[in-house]
């Protein structure tokens, strides 16, 4: 399996010496935090030689709502209605590791069908974020078809969250101890049709924008994350794989179903915001494959929900844990620590955006022109609710 | 990964090593050697990826548990280093030379808990937070729905339910709140 090189001395880690301001050569530009072209409300200090970006400082707070405080004043069966909206694009991978560190400190084993339940919800969740992602990512480089497209396909799934959890958005569809329901008549056939579509999408985006001459262009050679950039870096996910690091946590650390599915790890050969947009793309064809996997296999009988304590008084033992998973962008995880009382001891939400949004991005962008910044942090897939949880 | 943490409790005395799961073994180190410890688990070890870095108040003990969770690529294991300070005198060496992304954590932490790591980069800037001036938030002693109640007002014709009374009283009063 291809690693990448580790720790190396060589590579320089320190922050960039600051500009002199006064000297005149330079201007200073805030992009955001209402920029359309970033996918949410963070601000970017840039400073200018010319429209080359010679500084670039990040800045996030503007969706700070305290989940992590609030979350220690709440108990246990409450907080799962909270975790979702930690990262509105992919709420459900919020739910499965909070349900997930929960269930293992509490010593409660879900039901098979409940795993597949699980698994086939995140992989949705999944494509629908990729689906949104392709749509942020033609935007910031001015092909406005794509996003149209993308983001009407990720409405159809989101009908079939609807269906089959009673919300678009915040499904609260995994719950500790298993799943809240089974899927309704017909959703199987009706999921299978709309990703059949989602396929003949895909092929449509690919030439639209992957051979998209503007397009490739200007995401060619942009950003480049270096393999060995990764590990001092922290960078999970396509950000990494892009470069061929080939590290998956469904395939490495198989959770849920996975190690029952059939896939590789995609991998791209140098990750600039064109390779990532390639292996995402790629990983879209991947998701409806594990979808159809899941569907076709999936136990039609059987409990979807594990026998539970009554959660008005619901006191876990003494512990603490580390659960995570591939999302779009990485490793995700929840750390949670508990004291035996009803209340959780303490919560810590680790999203990739972190590294990602922040140390990655301020890197990247020193050299970058000013009109491709938009896409630079497009092509990182960074959510800043996620940062400043 | 035996041999490894009998060797760590030799050289740095480890202790309270607590195997949580098949791939997550916990430990607390001191202060002072904790820096040491975490370089050599990245640089002999294996130990490449810094998953996350974080602290639990104990302020029943009168201590910040810093917690650093570190991952080993190859032999999918991960290591929860626990360090633990003094409240009052929170500050602990800065790791931001072994990690890029050290210095955002360090950052939110000084913020959030008002642990300081002195040479940490950019350390003094605001991180979630724009001219704080009340206790560090996640601090267990500050009271959030005093603060709301002291800085907000509220709606008029807005009523407010606990919760978990609402729970009792309302979802499930047929359980009348017991077991």
């Amino acid at each position: 399996m291809p690693q990448p090189p580790t720790h190396s001395s060589s590579l320089d880690m320190s922050q960039p010496e600051p500009v002199d301001l006064s000297s005149g050569k330079y201007v200073k530009l805030w992009q955001g935090p209402q920029h359309p072209g970033i996918t949410g409300n963070m601000s970017l200090e840039l400073t200018l030689c010319g429209d080359e970006i010679v500084e670039c400082k990040t800045h996030v707070g503007y969706l700070h709502r305290g989940f992590e405080k609030f979350m220690e004043r709440r108990t246990y069966i409450q907080n799962f209605t909270v975790v979702c909206r930690i990262a509105v694009p992919e709420p459900t991978f919020n739910e499965y590791l909070y349900s997930a560190a929960i269930e293992e400190l509490a010593g409660i084993e879900i039901p098979e069908r409940a795993s597949w339940l699980r698994a086939l919800n995140l992989e949705m969740m999944r494509l629908a974020s990729f689906l949104m992602w392709t749509g942020g990512m033609s935007g910031a480089f001015g092909l406005y078809t794509v996003p149209n497209w993308t983001l009407t396909y990720r409405d159809y799934l989101l009908d079939l969250f609807e269906e089959l959890t009673g919300a678009r958005i915040y499904h609260m569809y995994i719950v500790p101890g298993g799943v809240r329901n089974v899927l309704p008549d017909g959703w199987k056939e009706r999921t299978l049709e709309i990703l059949k579509g989602t396929e003949k999408l895909l092929r449509e985006v690919e030439r639209v924008m992957m051979n998209n001459a503007v397009f490739k262009k200007r995401a060619k050679g942009l950003g480049i994350i270096t393999p060995d950039m990764i590990d001092p870096y922290g960078i999970v996910g396509p950000n990494a794989r892009a470069c061929g690091v080939e590290r998956d946590l469904r395939k490495d650390e198989p959770y849920l179903v996975y190690d029952q599915l059939d896939f590789e790890v995609i991998t791209g050969s140098a990750s600039d915001a064109y390779e990532r947009a390639w292996v995402r793309q790629q990983e879209m064809y991947q998701c409806i494959d594990l979808i159809r996997q899941m569907l076709a296999r999936c136990p039609e009988s059987g409990p979807f929900q594990a026998e539970m304590p009554n959660v008005l008084h619901w006191k876990i033992p003494p512990g603490e844990t580390y659960h995570k998973a591939e999302c779009t962008r990485g490793e995700y995880g929840y750390y949670v620590v508990t004291d035996g009382s009803e209340y959780i001891r303490r919560v810590h939400v680790r999203g990739p955006s972190y590294t990602h949004g922040i140390a990655v991005m301020e890197k990247l962008a020193v050299g970058t022109n000013i009109a491709d910044i938009a896409g630079l942090m497009v092509s990182l897939h960074t959510y800043p609710p996620e940062i400043e949880r | 990964m035996n041999s490894m943490l009998e060797r760590l409790s030799r050289e740095f005395r480890v202790t309270d090593i607590i195997e949580r799961n098949a791939r997550l073994t916990t430990f607390t180190v001191d202060r002072d050697v904790a820096e040491t410890l975490i370089r050599e688990l990245r640089d002999r070890e294996g130990y490449t990826h810094l998953n996350f870095m974080t602290a639990i108040d104990y302020i029943e003990r009168g201590v910040f548990t810093l917690v650093y969770m570190l991952h080993n690529y190859a032999t999918k294991s991960t290591l929860g280093v626990h360090v633990n300070i003094d409240r009052d005198n929170a500050e602990m060496t800065s790791i931001h030379t072994l990690w890029a992304q050290a210095w955002t954590y360090q950052r939110e932490l000084r913020e959030l808990w008002g642990i300081n790591f002195p040479g940490s980069p950019r350390i003094e800037e605001d991180f979630c937070l724009e001219g704080w001036e009340e206790i560090p938030p996640m601090r267990r002693e500050f009271d959030t729905v005093e603060y709301c109640e002291r800085t907000f007002v509220s709606r008029d014709g807005r009523e407010t339910t606990d919760p978990r009374e609402h729970m009792h009283e309302v979802i499930f009063p047929e359980r009348g709140g017991d077991n």
